[in-house]
């Protein structure tokens, strides 16, 4: 197992002493793309902070590789070669005064020796999109958002993270800065193995690419399983409050009309072919 | 009299080395009461046209009028500061006091207006935007969509004519969309404020009187809403999203099944069943 959450609640200790995650049990293996899903406030980000030891949980433990990483003691270098986490807004945490160096600093910091870094640094521009000989030298802050953003989860993934943890990484982006990084998510998953833990607000997103999703309430895991069983969950989502994919929602909708439809459809295409199948028959 | 009007107006940053300007050949009027919304992809000039409608910024060539006030003229700038206010994109970035009501009061104190009266307008403010009662909160405790709206009342306490909002929901969470949106509309609806509300979520521009859909620094269309989602392919070459009910019921066209001018779910569901 990569990931293991026991028993873990998470009290912050501030003046409200909000209970940010309460007996969370949790295992994710190897290979997994997850999608967690919930309202602000729902315990999301404060899970995932859990993975990469930003975290301490006030009980329970949390392993990585079989590693204790939720005491004093543990290595969190280590942990976090292995857990790689993109904040939300990650390029308002851009500071040097080149890309190369901005995207160098995670595997200068691990020791590495120069040949190595710009090998790493080359290699996760191109996965990001970004040609390294065009935009290496210049400023991050003179790109745009979405090149910003790319930039910062290029940072990351020099790191050679086995778990890539993303929140709300699509925020203010537009549709083609989304679909630039659902490729990308997509490649890190199918092609290089990669484990992927994605929040995010965005159904549609979490509905095309998770092959797990998790949504959370109040600190509690109250749905686990395929984005089919969770998706299929229509009436207790509509009580949390927490949409159905779009596309979902019409499929569910129409049914009820009558109409004989498979709903368990997450492509638009794909969805509307059904539906006009369901109308020529109806 | 149209309350704002752009007439022929290019814009570019003296700063960008690219050969195309930010805006070019810009024209629109928006009239007093009206809910525009201006839609664009990343990089479509539509927060730098925001800009200029607030003095922020002047064109290069070309004038904005607002209500007979030239933006060009330094004298004018504050004047038309006044009557248009400005909603950013972060909430984080646009509150400076440290409890809400001195927050929403910072605009009117500015105007000079005696504190009797600012009190009274940052509690119509408040209550205008649904946060009553809010008044000694400490903003950095409330919600990214408390966190607009109080942004929405500072500016209201202004009273101004018109307000432009530049990608306000963008970094909200839906419930925070939602809260926002109900805002903007209410505004316009029952305070008959103009809005010109700028945003890439489509959706958005459901409820508006008038759409205007920007590309690389052109206006391409402009439009009711319905006329504008018909336009799907369009839309989506110009890098926008369209509401997956659009885009069903334009798929369902397309395949020889008749379907009305939706624009949500409910429209669709009823039109095919």
């Amino acid at each position: 197992m990569l990931i293991e959450v026991d028993n873990v609640t998470h009290i912050y200790n501030d003046e409200n002493n909000v209970t940010a995650l309460k007996d969370i049990n949790l295992d994710i293996d190897k290979g997994e793309f997850i999608g967690i899903v919930g309202h602000t406030g729902s315990g999301k980000s404060t899970l995932v902070q859990l993975f990469n030891g930003l975290i301490i949980p006030s009980s329970g433990t949390v392993k990585v590789n079989s590693k204790n990483i939720s005491s004093e003691k543990r290595n969190l270098k280590e942990t976090r070669r292995h857990v790689g986490l993109v904040f939300q807004y990650p390029e308002h945490q851009l500071f040097e005064e080149s890309v190369y160096k901005d995207i160098a600093f995670g595997p200068k910091n691990l020791g590495l020796d120069e040949a190595e870094i710009e090998n790493r640094v080359k290699e996760v521009m191109e996965l990001v999109g970004l040609g390294y000989s065009e935009f290496k030298d210049r400023s991050p802050f003179n790109l745009s958002g979405g090149q910003q953003r790319r930039v910062a989860i290029a940072g990351v993934l020099a790191l050679k993270p086995e778990v890539l943890v993303l929140d709300e990484p699509s925020a203010g982006l537009d549709p083609q800065g989304r679909k630039r990084l659902a490729d990308l998510l997509k490649y890190l998953y199918e092609k290089l193995d990669m484990t992927i833990i994605l929040i995010s607000h965005r159904m549609e997103e979490i509905a095309e690419l998770a092959s797990r999703v998790i949504v959370m309430h109040q600190g509690k895991i109250v749905l686990d399983g395929s984005p089919k069983e969770v998706f299929a969950n229509e009436k207790k989502l509509h009580k949390l409050a927490l949409d159905l994919p779009q596309i979902t929602e019409i499929l569910h909708r129409l049914k009820e009309k009558g109409l004989n439809l498979e709903t368990e459809i997450f492509s638009i295409s794909k969805a509307s072919d059904e539906i006009i199948k369901a109308l020529r028959s109806h | 009299m149209s309350l704002i009007k752009i007439d022929g107006v290019d814009f570019s940053y003296q700063t960008d080395s690219s050969e195309r300007p930010a805006l070019q050949n810009i024209n629109l009027q928006i009239e007093a009461g009206d809910f525009a919304v201006i839609i664009g992809g990343n990089g479509s000039g539509k927060s730098t046209l925001a800009k200029l409608l607030n003095v922020l910024l002047v064109p290069t060539n070309g004038d904005i009028i607002v209500d007979g006030l030239n933006t060009k003229n330094p004298d004018n700038t504050w004047k038309v500061r006044q009557k248009v206010g400005m909603v950013f994109q972060n909430p984080d970035n646009q509150l400076v006091a440290s409890i809400v009501e001195d927050d929403v009061a910072f605009g009117p104190e500015n105007l000079g207006i005696p504190s009797d009266q600012i009190r009274q307008r940052v509690d119509n403010s408040l209550e205008m935007v649904g946060m009553a009662g809010f008044q000694k909160f400490a903003p950095h405790k409330l919600s990214g969509g408390q966190k607009q709206r109080v942004a929405i009342a500072g500016v209201i306490a202004m009273e101004p004519d018109c307000i432009v909002l530049d990608e306000p929901t963008a970094m909200l969470d839906p419930q925070g969309r939602k809260e926002v949106m109900e805002t903007i509309e209410y505004l316009n609806k029952e305070k008959g404020i103009t809005i010109v509300h700028i945003t890439h979520f489509m959706e958005e521009a459901v409820a508006a009187d008038k759409v205007i859909v920007m590309n690389q620094g052109e206006i391409i269309q402009q439009g009711k809403p319905r006329s504008i989602f018909r336009l799907v392919d369009k839309l989506k070459e110009v890098n926008l999203d369209i509401p997956v009910a659009v885009e069903v019921a334009e798929y369902l066209r397309k395949n020889d099944i008749a379907v009305d001018d939706i624009l949500t779910i409910d429209e669709l569901v009823n039109s095919i069943c």
